[in-house]
This record gives structure tokens, sequence and C-alpha cells, in this order.
């Protein structure tokens, strides 16, 4: 079964934005999430991940089909509305993709606290599984 | 000239005789399933450039001896244990050919009750159907490195498990059939509802798993459920050319063009689970397969015979208290008795398939048959946004959006 685990660019409201963490704390969230890319790698279970960049490099593009495209900075939405990136899974179950998905929320932030993240968990659109 | 096709189809025949022989050889399943594996591509190159070898079976067990070999050298060079390889290493030459067939006793030990369905398919269609990681992973639409990861840690389970390259005997043998059959029955549905485009990779995997399904009943041909299964593979298989339209959509069995049917499979399949049938011994296969013989054999949709499916879906429901099973009955049994009756019988299915797009599916369709018009889609709307089929999404909206 798959699904797309979905992180969006801040952490809960409030808490300190990424460029003004101690550099161990960037370190040790960094380990924290490659920790878990290994064990989807190992597992087989990773069928893809990315990175996005932040709303300073995002672009809207809107097209009515006559004109030309019109293209702009934004605006966008609150960052913590913001995708930053996601996870790409094949998984066993629902249950293994929400323990995924916990696992990358309860990652840790400033002074190694959990940050808590909402991580969106979304089934990707298969093949029927019905016998008509 | 050979055809590339016919090189593949004899690899994927040799495939589970020349990693039983190699196994054997070097008392090792996961390192000979790596050698057979390269084996096999060496193979798939060579063969349709240079014509196939006078021995293609012991052609094939030469070079992934050969590769063992090469491994346990290089092991060898890694950890300088020159006595202990070179007392494993087998003699120049070909090595000596067992002459058996150890393609069950790797079907059984592939799907090993340590790995779940979803570990066993995979490394099932690469050690006994001989497929490559590549095709695999093509029909199950991950990485290729996501694939062979997957399988590399299903032999590693199997390794850890300490399950000996053996035929299990007595009760085991039972209860370990049962798990061969339920992998086998799900790489089927896995192809069961491909149909077009990136899908048709798929469709494969449901020709793939009636292959080794008949392999194992040319094997065990007196066992009534392997018997009842491969019939359930094939009644199923011949609707595959009328279950879907020209876009791709789903048909429902109803509204099916039954003259698209293929009546040599239904003709196999029938015969099958009715001599399987009266053996004694009636496992939930064959009752499925003689449910999918009745809808078969129906020249037309209001030619079924309803009564009989209804009676067979109740002695499955019995025998398998499985809540899918329920809904399917309460369809049956809206067509003998009315809408109504098979409204009530789903009332008892709330609690245990809250939630699935199917329940909401079938109550609308029992509702559309009651003259509930709006209850009709206001149920098929919501199975329509639970189900995470884009195929059955598109089929219960147009439903919704007839009435």
């Amino acid at each position: 079964m798959k699904y797309m685990l979905l992180m969006n660019h801040a952490a809960t409201p409030g808490s300190q934005p990424v460029d003004e963490w101690a550099p161990d704390d960037i370190k040790a969230s960094g380990a924290a999430m490659w920790a878990i890319h290994e064990e989807l790698t190992a597992n087989g279970e990773l069928v893809g991940a990315e990175r996005l960049a932040g709303p300073q490099a995002a672009k809207i593009v809107t097209h009515d089909g006559v004109g030309a495209p019109v293209v702009t900075d934004g605006p966008f939405p609150e960052s913590k509305e913001f995708l930053a990136g996601y996870w790409f899974v094949d998984v066993e179950s629902e249950e293994r993709a929400i323990e995924i998905a916990a696992r990358t929320s309860a990652a840790p932030g400033p002074g190694g606290e959990p940050m808590a993240r909402e991580i969106q968990v979304r089934p990707v659109m298969g093949a029927p599984d019905r016998e008509p | 000239v050979t055809q590339p096709s016919s090189v593949e189809e004899q690899l994927r025949e040799l495939a589970p005789l020349v990693l039983g022989a190699v196994a054997r050889l070097y008392g090792d399943f996961d390192d000979a399933e790596d050698a057979v594996q390269e084996a096999l591509l060496a193979a798939a190159t060579q063969w349709p450039a240079e014509g196939p070898p006078e021995n293609p079976r012991g052609w094939l067990i030469a070079v992934a001896a050969r590769r063992m070999t090469d491994r346990l050298r290089g092991e060898e060079a890694r950890r300088r244990r020159e006595v202990v390889a070179a007392s494993r290493e087998p003699a120049d030459g070909p090595p000596p050919v067992p002459d058996r067939d150890d393609s069950l006793v790797l079907l059984f030990l592939c799907c090993h009750p340590a790995l779940t369905p979803a570990s066993a398919i995979p490394l099932t269609l690469r050690a006994v159907g001989g497929l490559t990681t590549a095709e695999i992973a093509r029909a199950f639409l991950v990485p290729e490195a996501t694939m062979a990861q997957r399988i590399s840690r299903a032999k590693q389970r199997i390794k850890a498990s300490g399950a000996p390259f053996v035929m299990p005997a007595g009760g085991e043998w039972a209860e370990r059939l049962r798990s061969v059959l339920h992998v086998l029955y799900l790489l089927f549905t896995e192809g069961y509802a491909a149909s077009t485009g990136a899908q048709v990779a798929r469709s494969e995997l449901s020709a793939e798993a009636i292959r080794l399904t008949r392999m194992v009943h040319a094997s065990v041909p007196d066992d009534a459920e392997i018997a009842g299964l491969l019939a359930l593979m094939l009644l199923g298989e011949a609707r595959r050319p009328a279950r879907t339209g020209p876009d791709g959509e789903l048909v429902p069995l109803a509204e099916q063009d039954r003259s698209l049917w293929d009546r040599a499979l239904i003709e196999e399949g029938v015969a099958l689970v009715s001599a399987a049938l009266p053996r004694g011994a009636v496992g939930e296969y064959q009752l499925q397969a003689a449910i999918a013989a009745v809808h078969d054999e129906a020249e037309t949709a209001d030619a079924t015979d309803w009564p009989q499916i209804l009676a067979l879906y109740g002695l499955l429901d019995r025998m398998t208290g499985n809540p899918m099973v329920t809904l399917n009955r309460s369809v049956a049994l809206a067509m003998v008795d009315g809408p109504a009756a098979g409204l009530a019988l789903l009332e008892g299915l709330d609690d245990r398939l809250a939630g699935h797009y199917r329940l909401d599916a079938v109550r609308a369709h029992l509702l559309e048959m009651d003259g509930d018009r709006d209850g009709a889609i206001a149920r098929y709307r919501t199975a329509a946004g639970r189900t995470t089929s884009t195929a059955e999404r598109d089929y219960l909206l147009t439903r919704a959006a007839r009435l």
C-alpha cells in the first residue's frame, strides 16, 4: 500500500525557525531524519523522498489558456501550511505508515525536544481491489 | 532463430529447477538465489544472440555455480579463511546436476509464514517465477533498488527463521500449504484489476499466479483446495476482456459483454471445481470457485442462479466468518429475497467494516434497487470518497451521477 507522508515547512506555531537553531540541534535533527531514511531504504519501503525549497524560491503559475502565463512569487499560505517535503513509501499497512509518520513527527528540534510536527498521511490512489 | 519470448519462457520454466539444484549444492538459498538471478540475466542476453546452449539447465547451473565460487573466493580473500572456502569449492567443470525438481520446496520456502505476503510475493516471483528484479519492480511501480532491497530483506528473514531447504512434513505441510495458496491468491488479485497503460505489467502477475498454481496442482493433483484455487483464478481470468471498457473504466459483472468471456478458461475452471467439490474437505477456494462458476455459466446476468450463489455464500460465511463474505452474501440475498432483506443483513456489518468503502458501495447499490434514490446517491458518494482506487471512484461517481 502506497502512502505519501507530507511534512509542512514550519514546526508547530510559535516554535523557533530552523535558521535560528543551534548547530548541534540542526545536526541532531538531520541525523534523526537520516536514520528514518536509512531504515525505509533497508526495508525496501522507500519509493522516493524529497525536500522542497522554501517559499522564497517558489513561484505560482496560472494560465487561462489564452494569454501569457502569469508567474508570481506568491502570496503563499502561512509557512505551517507550506509543503516542505515528502516521503513516498510502499508499506504493509496503514499502521506502518502512521508509525513512520509518528517517528518523523517526533524528530528532535531546538534543545533536543521532539518537534511534534504535523505529518499528513495520504493514501495513494491505486488499482481497483474489487472483483466486478 | 529463437524468438525472444520463448527464451524468456524457457528461462522462467528453468529458474526454479536451477535454483533448487544450486541451493542444494551449496546449502545456501540466499546466495544461490542471487547467483541464479545473475545466471538468468546472462542467459537472457546471450541466448537470443548466440542461440541457446545444448543443455540449457546445465549451462545455467554451471554459470550460477561459477558465481557462487567467485562469491566464496571473494569472501575468502577478504576474510583470509582459505581452508574453509577451498573445502566448499566445487571441482572445475560442470558440477553434478541433481536430477530432481525442487520447485515446490522453493515455493514453500518463499511463502514461509515468517514473511508477510508483501515480501513473500516478490521473492516468489524472482526465485520460483524466474522474473528479474526490474520486471517485478515495474509491476509494483517501485524503483528497482527498492524491490531488490525488499527481496534481500525477505531472504534474510527466511535465513533468520532457520527454515531448512526441505519439504515440510505431516501436519506442518497442510499449514504451510495454506500460506502458499494465500500468497498465490494475493499475487493473482494484484494483477486481476489491471487493464491499461502502466497496469499492463500487472496483468502479468495474474498470469504468473496461474502458472505457479498450475505447477502446484500438477505436483499435488489430488488436493481439492489447490484445484479450487486454480479454478477460481481461471474463472476470474476468463472475464478479464469484459471487465473494463474502452477507456479503462470498470464494467460491473451484470453489464459485462459475456461474449467476450474466455470460454476455454471457463470450461477448464468449471471442470476443475466440479471434480474437486465431491472429494470432501470443501475449502474456501473451492466455494469461491463454485460461486464464480455459477456466474460464468449464466448466459445473461438475468439468468444467474442467485439462490445457488446465496447458498454457497452461506456456506462460505459460516466457514470463514469473514465480514467481506457477509457483504457479498447480502447482495445475493437481495437478488433472491429483495433489497430489504439484503439491507437488513448489512446492519450487522457497521462495526466490523466501519469506514470501508465497499460497505457504502454495496449499501448504495441495494438502496438503488430499493428505489431510495437520495439514499443511494449519498452512499455512492461516501464510497467514492473512501476508496483509494481511481477506477473504483470513477465508477461510483458515475453510478451516483446516473441516478
